[in-house]
């Protein structure tokens, strides 16, 4: 059995899978301020009675770190930024213990100057002064050449709690978001480390012996000791959990679009023939451009409790959410009272959803129902426009070759996959907006936790190698190794997928869900003076998300659980 | 946080996939370690910095300025699409309003290029400034528009393109001819008989440098261009001057192209050549975008960047200074030639050899142009190849005159097809492209 667990913003969801699909579920009010608490008591109602040694594990998605960040209640974190030539590399300073040093590397991970040892251990010495525990270390081109933060590594020594360096967190290159990057693994290490420390030691303590897994931006899983490494693989992994949720009931043949309409937000995300889009370079988050491998997803401030208000005579809807909705004894009007008033809602006070929206529809002078009309059209409407904007950028994204051009794949959703909260009433009016067809994933209400349980191991390697410096690097892997001038693309795919293989299982992932592909393999000749000095190798292999192999069994016994959604 | 000043807007299209031949400069590596370099400094993440993917122009587009033998299928591949479509879509989004700035980081280059395309020379097929220019005409009106070429040869595609064309001021700083290909670019070439003035030419001593660029800048091409006041300033943004460049002999340096952006302040630049893929390129271009978007560039120059070491000569200076008075006199004469020219013969010819180096043909050009007083005159082109190959090219200007119109047509329509492989017609008035074999 598996347990999958997801923080969302009101409630907490938690799931019980197993050969018989979808065994047990519960849910718990949020309580942000005491995430342990709440976690640990919906880990408690689904496990009651259960044998501990017949659960697998448990994979959690939380709103830990995500939370952090957007309450700027982040660990002081130490950052030595190396960067070189180019934009002063004090744009991206990150708070107070920033420090920019000396040394410099190229595009080909050449040394062009060294670093000063004896800066670096100033800029140690102040920041054991002031008391960090958590260091970053980034230079420019490290993915190329990591000499140089390993080296600052070394001077740090093991004066702090955690040093993470930036070559370590991703094979992009981006300095900038290597710099946030960093810098936010930092950042939430700590609380990370506390919070899942104290899951596991409690549920321990209760006989429950699992493995804990958490779920990443990626929407692929990874154990809790391999997490602590880079504890921000963690951050923004609620959307990823409601895209893995609808992935069992997707399309193979066609895109396409998810839509997680929630109290607050709608979060949405594009599937290209049930395989999730990822970012290019990462997620952002909190104004943070990061290198974080992050799903595709964007985010609207409009859900089912957002505020109802009338702007220059304008129906205005959100961003933001004052509370539940007047039927469910809330202060102010929401889309979901605009349902009640229409009858399509019922288990709350239709008559205090009517009693909120009729101020409005008075100054509107129109029908009170007539105004519900007007404010659910609006909410659907408005989740469609951002819904084809993100895909026009999706499909604007720019390629680098001749081929990819003229190739070029246009993302179209053919089918649109709704849950959260309010999913039921809203698919209907989205497949009228639309034209498409608009289905109710099955068990909306949890389908994010299942997505946290059947979620299968992810991750990524890039490879980097220079036949004419006679050197390859793997800097996620801190793999580097001397190559002879023959070694060409396809070694390098083969040692990349030798790194990742190794990788994954370290992470928790099972053998049989090992499905590596390459996503990168280019190499070009490096002409100089008209003969062939050597090869430039850039090889990216990835486990792409999914599911567990087990998946297609339990998705068709969650399906046979519920009534379909057209029924309701 | 980074902002830039006004919306930059950038067309990378480094065409990893495309080369003339295996190792020849312009191949498949060219732009890879510029991309790692502006990848790396995280220039696309800043605010006001925005990508396109760039659009492929049409065979309409290229049919617009080139007359290209036997037909435009023959003569490119779907990267000069790319490339052309490139420096398009960066105008468009200038014109549109979207950014106020714009750079098409794009190959292959086309300022080689001239109106008549029998093949490639100097790496380049089709003028991708020119399609960019003449779309933008046609789609939004513009009318004056200033290109200045910093390619370190001679833009001589371009230049003939604009030759009769008084609305395009084409100014050109480059290594005189004398000393590298194609040879051309002196002063004396000043355009033609009804465009005298709107043709310049720089031509500078090799291992001119910093100071050398900047004061032909300061007191030559500002100044023209200000007297000049055209709609659009382009800037052709080849980055062969660089002191590391392989086929050229300048000494100049990213912080050098970054202060001459900055200075110049083109609406579009395009990239042509530039040959020093690691030492260059990847710092010349992040200076480039940095300066078009308003942003500090005092941190970004070459690893072993050393001033005082490309510093030029004092003879150099003194060579310079005499350049820039005699093309600032050659830029004063412009309209008086103009008038003289008006006065002289109803039409005017010019023969010339034409060398494709990069596909090795011989073209042999003999040009006729009326000379009108009322348009820049209607232009017949006959051409031959060494390989047999003659056709008879007529353009109808953008601003021609009934007369002038009524005449290119007649032209094309009479001509005996029987000595031509094929006839072609420029109509830039009625935008009509047509052709007779
Ligand atoms: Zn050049
Ligand atoms: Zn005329």
């Amino acid at each position: 059995m598996i347990i999958g667990l997801d923080v969302g913003g009101t409630h907490t969801d938690v799931v019980l899978i197993g050969e018989a699909g979808l065994l047990r579920q519960a849910k718990v009010a949020t309580d942000h301020s005491n995430l342990f608490e709440c976690v640990l008591a919906g880990l408690e109602q689904v496990t009651k009675d259960v044998p501990s040694q017949s659960i697998r594990r448990a994979v959690l998605s939380t709103t830990l770190t995500t939370n952090a960040i957007a309450e700027g209640k982040l660990a002081p974190t130490g950052m030595i930024v190396s960067s070189g030539p180019g934009i002063d590399p004090d744009c991206f300073r990150t708070g107070e213990h920033y420090y920019a040093v000396s040394g410099s590397i190229d595009h080909r991970g050449r040394e062009v100057q060294p670093i000063s040892e004896s800066e670096v251990r100033k800029v140690a010495g102040k920041l054991q002064a002031d008391g960090i525990r958590q260091v970053g270390v980034v230079s420019k081109f490290s993915t190329r050449n990591p000499k140089h933060e390993m080296r600052i590594a070394e001077i740090l020594g093991k004066s702090f709690d955690y040093v993470v360096l930036g070559h370590r967190l991703s094979g992009n290159l981006n300095f900038p978001r290597r710099i946030a990057t960093a810098y936010l693994n930092g950042a939430v290490h700590p609380v990370h480390k506390q919070f899942f420390e104290a899951v596991r030691h409690s549920l321990a303590q209760k006989g429950l012996d699992i493995p804990i897994f958490v779920l990443k931006a990626d929407g692929g899983t990874i154990c809790f000791e391999a997490s602590m490494d880079t504890p921000g693989q963690t951050i923004l992994s609620g959307p990823a959990a409601s895209v893995m949720g609808s992935l069992l009931f997707a399309s193979e043949t066609v895109d396409t679009l998810v839509l997680d309409i929630g109290g607050t937000t709608t979060d949405m995300a594009v599937l290209v023939r049930r395989i999730p889009l990822l970012e290019p370079l990462g997620g952002e988050i909190g104004g943070y451009k990061t290198l974080i491998r992050s799903l595709r997803t964007e985010s609207i401030g409009l859900g089912g409790d957002s505020t109802v208000r009338l702007a220059n005579g304008e129906i205005q809807i959100g961003p933001d959410r004052q509370g539940p909705a007047m039927a469910y004894g809330g202060s102010s009007p929401t889309p979901t009272d605009a349902l009640f008033v229409l009858g399509r809602a019922r288990d709350g006070n239709a008559e205090a959803a009517r009693r909120g929206l009729q101020p409005i529809a008075d100054r509107l002078d129109v029908s009170v129902e007539q105004l519900s009309h007007r404010v659910f059209d609006l909410a659907c409407t408005k989740i469609v426009d951002a819904a084809r904007k993100m895909i026009d950028a999706i499909n604007s994204k720019p390629v680098y070759t001749v081929r990819e051009l003229l190739a070029g794949y246009q993302v179209e959703p053919r089918e649109i996959l709704v849950l959260g909260g309010p999913a039921p009433f809203f698919a209907q009016r989205l497949a009228q907006i639309t034209g498409l067809q608009a289905n109710v994933v099955p068990q909306w209400h949890v389908a994010n936790a299942i997505g946290a349980a059947l979620a299968k191991t992810t991750s990524e390697i890039s490879l980097f190698a220079d036949t004419d410096r006679g050197i390859a690097v793997a800097p996620e892997e801190d793999y580097q190794q001397q190559i002879k001038r023959d070694f060409n693309k396809q070694n390098a795919i083969e040692l990349a997928c030798h790194l990742l293989r190794k990788k994954c299982i370290k992470a928790g992932a099972d053998e049989a869900d090992l499905e590596i592909e390459v996503i990168e393999e280019i190499q070009f000749n490096m002409v100089r003076d008209f003969y062939t000095a050597g090869r430039n190798i850039r090889v990216k292999v990835q486990v792409k998300p999914g599911l567990i192999r087990e998946y297609p069994r339990i998705a068709k016994l969650i399906f046979n659980y519920c009534p379909l959604p057209g029924a309701i | 946080m980074l902002k830039t000043k006004g919306k930059t807007g950038l067309v990378f299209f480094p065409a990893f996939d495309w080369a003339i031949s295996p190792t020849h400069p312009e191949r498949e590596e060219r732009l890879l370690y510029t991309q790692d370099q502006v990848f790396e400094e995280g220039i696309l993440d800043i605010d006001g910095i925005i990508e396109f993917k760039p659009e492929l122009a049409t065979h309409e587009d290229i049919r617009r300025v080139h007359f290209c033998v036997p037909d435009v299928q023959n003569v490119i591949t779907e990267s000069h699409l790319i490339s052309a479509g490139g420096a398009k879509t960066i105008g468009i989004q200038v014109l549109e309003k979207n950014i106020e700035r714009g750079f098409a980081l794009v190959r292959p280059p086309g300022h080689h290029a001239m109106r008549v395309v029998h093949g490639a020379r100097g790496f380049c097929n089709i003028n991708i400034e020119a399609v960019m220019i003449e779309y933008l005409r046609k789609a939004y009106g513009i009318g004056r528009v200033a290109i200045v070429d910093t390619d370190c040869h001679h833009g001589d595609g371009t230049q003939d393109i604009y030759w009769h064309d008084p609305d395009t001021l084409y100014i050109s700083v480059h290594q005189d001819g004398r000393t590298l290909y194609p040879g051309s670019g002196f002063p004396f070439e000043m355009g033609g008989p009804t465009a005298a003035g709107t043709t310049i030419n720089l031509p500078l001593p090799p291992r001119t440098s910093e100071e050398g660029f900047l004061y032909v800048l300061d007191n030559a091409i500002l100044p023209i261009i200000s007297e000049f006041k055209p709609d659009l300033v382009v800037n052709s943004a080849g980055q062969d001057n660089h002191y590391s460049d392989p086929i050229t002999n300048m000494n100049f340096s990213a912080h050098g192209y970054a202060e001459l952006t900055s200075r110049l302040r083109p609406h579009i630049a395009v990239l042509e050549g530039g040959y020093s893929i690691e030492g260059a390129l990847p710092y010349v271009n992040t200076g480039i975008i940095m300066a078009l978007a308003g942003l500090d560039y005092g941190n970004v120059h070459e690893p072993d960047y050393q001033p005082e070491k490309i510093r030029q000569g004092k003879d150099i200076t003194r060579h310079i200074e005499k350049v820039v008075a005699e093309v600032l006199r050659v830029w004063k004469e412009g309209p008086e030639v103009r008038e003289k020219n008006l006065r002289g013969g109803k039409f005017a010819h010019r023969d010339r050899n034409i060398f494709y180096d990069t596909d090795q043909i011989l073209e042999s050009q003999s040009e006729t142009i009326r000379v009108c007083p009322r348009c820049s005159g209607y232009l017949a082109i006959d051409s031959e190849t060494d390989g047999g190959r003659r056709i008879l090219a007529v353009h109808i200007p953008r601003n021609a005159c009934d007369e002038c119109r009524d005449e290119g047509y007649k032209l094309y329509d009479s001509t005996d097809i029987s000595r031509y492989n094929r006839i072609f017609l420029q109509d830039r008035l009625s935008d009509q492209y047509l052709t007779r074999s």
